[in-house]
Parts: C-alpha cells; structure tokens; sequence
C-alpha cells in the first residue's frame, strides 16, 4: 500500500499545505486503490478518477500561486451514494434511479466542492439506506475488509469499508437509525452522527425526515471533527437546520488528547444498552474502557433509561411511516427507470405501479408497505400516535439522565460484523443491530462510534458516546479521549498489509 | 393470528403503487406480522396522559423573501426525464377513456 494512505486526513492537509506532497499525487494514490480493491469489497458504486483529479490539479495551481485555501483542501473524500452529484450518478444503490444524474449538488457537497476536497467517488449502501449489512444494494454487498465473510455494516457498509481499506481519508454517511454509527462499529472506523438540524440535509435524499442525519466516517476523531466542522453549519435550503454556529470541534479534540483526561467528567452507563442479547467479547471490551475512563478521571455512574426498551418498536412505525411518505416521489415520471406493465392499457398509474414494482428491492418494498398500513385510515392513532408518544418518552429519559450526567456510553451495536446471509431472511433480527443507537435518533441527540477492541476472531467493537442535543462538543472531547485510552484498532485493520497488486 | 393479512397486503399495495406479484404478497404478509406483533409493544406505555412528539427538536415555519431566484436549468432536467416533449415531462395517460 502507498505510504500515504495509512496517514491521517488532517496529516495529510498537513503535508498538502507543507508542499511536501501534491494533491494530484495524493488523489492518483487514492484512486489507483480504489480501482483495484473495488472489484473484491465493492465500496464504491461510482468512482470519478476525471473529475477528482481535475479538483486535485486545481488545488494544486491555487496552492501554488500563494493563495489561501481551506485546511482541508486536496484531501480526497467518498460521499455515500444518496447525497446528489450535480452530473455525478446517484442511484441510492436502486435500480430505479440508476443512471440518473442530479440537476444540482447537496449543501454538503457544495462546501466540500468550494473547499477544494477531490471527491473520489459514490459508495454502495442499502437501497435507500434501509438495512443494516448492505446486503440490500442492487448492485451487490459490500465486503468487510476485517473479513471478507462478514458484512461491512448498513446502510452505510460502503464509506466504512473504503475508509477501513485505506482507500479514502475521508467520508460522508447518513444516519436514520444507526447508518453511521453500526458500519463504523463493525470496520473499526470513527463514525457520527450529529445533533439533528446540525448538518444540512438539502440534496440528500430523504429516508425518515424526522431521523435522517448526515455525519462524518473517518480512522481518527480527530478527522471526524474537522469533516463536521467543514460540512456543517446554518444552511437557509434547509427548514430543519439549525441556526447555530459550528463548534470548534477540532481544538476541543487536540486538547483532550494532549491531556488525556477530562477534568469532572460524569459518564453514564445505560443499563438497558448494556446488557442481555449483547455478544459476550462486546460486553468484555465495553467494561474494559468503561475502566479505562474511571482511571482517566471520569465518575462512571449507572443510569435507566426504562422507555428504550420501546425505541426499536417505536422506530419500527415511525420510520417506515416516512419512508413510505418519502419514496412517493420515485414514481417513474420524471426522473429514474419507466417500466409499461406487461399487458392491460398503459395509464400513468398502471405505469407508476408496474415501474416500482420493477426498480424498488424487497426491503424497500416491504418498509413502504408497512408505512402505508401504519399511515391509513383506522390505523393511524393506534400505531403511529402511539410511536410518537414513545418518542416523548425516550426525550424524558434523556433529560432526566442528562441532568446527571455529561455523556451515556454503551456499545455500538450488539455483536461484530455477522456472516452475509445469517440474517437476511429475518427482518427482526436484522433490525435488532440497530437497538443501541435508535434512541439517538428518535429524541435528536448527537451520538458517535470509537472502535475499542477486537473480538476473538479479530474483529472490531465499537463504543457509543451520546451526548445531549446541541453538546457535540462534549461528545467529541470524550470519544477523544476514549481513543487516547484504547488501542489503535483502525490501522489493525488486514487491508492495510493489502497490496493494489493482489 | 395473522395481524396484517394477505388481503390488506393487497390493498396496501394498490394505495402504494406497487404491483407486487401473489407470491410477493403472500411473503410480506408473513414478514409483516413479525414486525407487527413486536410493534404492539407500543400500545404498552402509550397512554392517553402522554403527548405525542413528531419531531425531535422544535420547529418553526421558515420564510423567504417572495423574489424570483434561480431554477434548475429545464433542459438539464428533462434530459433526465423517461420522456420528454415540448420542453415538458411526457407521461401515460391519466384518465380512462371510460
């Protein structure tokens, strides 16, 4: 593997900015990866080799000429292939929008673009973020580079098998009930979701409004920080973005690991996420840096949080609710794939019909039909009020705790990465990986993923910081300081001895 | 019991414009009544005393000025259209005949 590669986002910024390196040959590097890994891992369904370089050369004559770019400039990223490209394919990994190309970017790839960072490529997720193994893309599974076997996380399984494969520095993710968080957990990647309104969402395209977020996947905390502090912000295209400034995510960070305590940190662990259904090594590591943390200073407190053992049930009829919502709108008339039915007269409705039936996957199908009978008439109260009520309820509990304590740890998800196909089959039990980071996304609050360990086999565990709404920074300053305390899992990672050439 | 049946399915399909096939709706139905029976936990705590939250933080309506801005470039747009003409979106037709 080039050398570059297994640096940092804000090392190699660092070296940009030194002239020690040039952004073409950092992009070349990348994307020489990336074309030769992607046909075994299957992160990217799109890589723009023209279009990153074009960037990388610019960046380089402006650097050149002595003007003053954006830190990051020149440091490549992939963006999770539901925020739309202007003239870039963005298919939500569904047949029904293959091909398509965005008449306009997303706010967050307008700042990426104005900051000069190389956008390398798309990469593969759920259709339409909706699973947890991406095993549910059209265009066939990620692969984990921990272990080939093994499913890389969903619905964001692509960025965090192409920052775990050191393909890329950097990337974006959405996070609706743990897309982020879940595939970071299970590749040893750094993954965050920030408080809701905190990222603009214009141009991504929506999953569950009231849930969707979109977040930093990267190796280090550090990087994580400075991605969000780049993408984030006030933006007016958006109703539900926050009117606050971004914090200073990045100082906080480089002061906690330089001290490498937290003076006065109150931590609770959240019995309900804690305990049965958890695989045993997960618990072990969990406790052992719940350990670490009480010898770096912090008061580790026990805290229940009783309404979390609703969240997934309440989850389970709000988000389809949107969704079905949502995916109205691909309906074959005016953007995407048209399918004719087979026989009968070719009305628009019959087209609408024949179309999603051909362009949407099971998975899809099964979330929007659920989300039709949760919203239609006599279901209505019963169901989706009754998920709403459980929202306020996982509000109370995050309030009353918070009034205690700074963060709530736990792990990121139940088990490390499971086999492809153990759990395809059984909806449930797929959505029962998400059952520790679906309270952050119902009550709003910024969560993040820290890997922490690795299981008998090898593989990565992930430990969860969730912080009150609008307190990222608190979040950041104790995931850094958890990484101070763990051992470097990200460049434990096999692909890192992984040679272009194999 | 089956708490959503094939029946409903199919009905649910129609409101949704999806044609799925007999054996489509026959295997949803069975996926459904799994996530079904886990969701009447709801029911459990949500009493009548407790208010209903639709969103996770507070939202207000926001406004802008009525001006004309920039659009999308037309072309651009319908070049991603299924069908396109006259500088419009071409679609089936929407009434029967009947």
């Amino acid at each position: 593997m080039n050398e570059l590669l297994a640096r940092t986002a804000l090392d190699l910024a660092a070296a940009l900015r030194a002239g020690e390196i040039t952004a073409v040959e950092l992009t070349t590097a990348c994307l020489d990866r990336i074309e030769a890994l992607n046909p075994r891992v299957n992160a990217f369904l799109h890589i723009d080799r023209e279009g990153a370089l074009a960037t990388a050369a610019e960046v380089d004559r402006r650097r050149g000429a002595g003007e003053e770019l954006h830190p990051l400039a020149g440091v490549p990223i992939a963006l999770k292939d539901n925020m739309v490209t202007r003239g870039m394919p963005t298919t939500c990994a569904s047949k029904i929008l293959e091909g398509w190309l965005p008449p306009y970017d997303a706010t967050v790839v307008d700042r990426i673009k104005a900051a000069g960072l190389p956008i390398v490529g798309k990469t593969n997720m759920d259709e339409f973020a909706m699973g947890s193994s991406t095993e549910h893309s059209a265009f066939g599974p990620t692969r984990n580079p921990w272990d080939m076997e093994h499913i890389p996380g969903g619905s964001g399984g692509g960025s965090a098998a192409a920052v775990s494969a050191f393909m890329v520095p950097l990337a974006l993710g959405s996070d609706t009930g743990g897309s982020i968080r879940q595939p970071g957990s299970v590749t040893g990647t750094v993954g965050a979701k920030p408080t809701y309104g905190a990222i603009s969402r214009y141009g991504l395209v929506a999953m569950a409004s009231s849930l969707d977020q979109i977040g930093p996947v990267t190796r280090t905390v550090a990087d994580a920080a400075a991605l969000t502090e780049l993408v984030g912000g006030h933006d007016p295209l958006d109703s539900t973005s926050l009117n606050a400034p971004v914090p200073d995510l990045g100082q906080a960070v480089a002061r906690v690991a330089g001290a490498g305590r937290l003076e006065g940190l109150r931590v609770g662990v959240v019995t309900e996420l804690s305990g049965e259904g958890y695989q045993e090594e997960v618990l072990a590591s969990f406790t052992a840096t719940v350990d670490e943390l009480r010898g770096a200073g912090a008061e580790i407190v026990e805290v229940s949080c009783p309404s979390f053992d609703y969240a997934l049930a309440a989850y389970y009829l709000i988000m389809p609710a949107e969704v079905s919502s949502n995916l109205a709108r691909f309906d074959g008339m005016r953007y995407g794939i048209r399918v004719e039915p087979g026989e009968g007269p070719v009305t628009a409705e019959r087209v609408m019909a024949a179309t999603r039936e051909a362009g949407f996957g099971d998975e899809v199908k099964r979330r929007i039909i659920l989300g039709t009978h949760v919203l239609s008439a006599g279901y209505y109260d019963a169901y989706y009020g009754s998920a709403q009520k459980v929202r306020t309820l996982i509000q109370r509990d995050f309030d009353r705790v918070f009034a205690d304590v700074d963060v709530l740890v736990s792990p990121t998800a139940p088990t490390t990465a499971f086999r492809f196909g153990d759990k395809i089959d059984d909806p449930m039990a797929m959505y029962l990986n998400d059952i520790a980071t679906i309270p952050a996304n119902l009550a709003g609050v910024p969560a993040m993923s820290v890997p922490c360990g690795l299981d008998g086999q090898g593989l990565p565990i992930g430990f969860q910081v969730i912080a009150p709404a609008h307190a990222d920074l608190k979040m950041y300053e104790v995931a850094a300081l958890v990484e101070t305390l763990v051992e470097d899992v990200a460049s434990a990672c096999p692909a890192a001895t992984w040679e272009e050439t194999l | 019991m089956s708490r959503i049946s094939t029946d409903e399915v199919a009905r649910v399909a129609g409101l949704a414009h999806i044609a799925l096939t007999p054996e489509e709706i026959t295997r949803i139905a069975g996926e459904l009544d799994v996530i079904a029976s886990a969701v009447a936990k709801v029911s459990e705590v949500a009493t009548p005393d407790i208010p209903a939250t639709s969103h996770p933080i507070p939202l207000s309506n926001v406004w802008r000025a009525d001006v004309v801005g920039p659009t999308l470039d037309r072309d651009e747009v319908l070049a991603q259209a299924p069908a396109s003409e006259d500088g419009m979106f071409l679609v089936p037709q929407i009434l029967q005949e009947d």
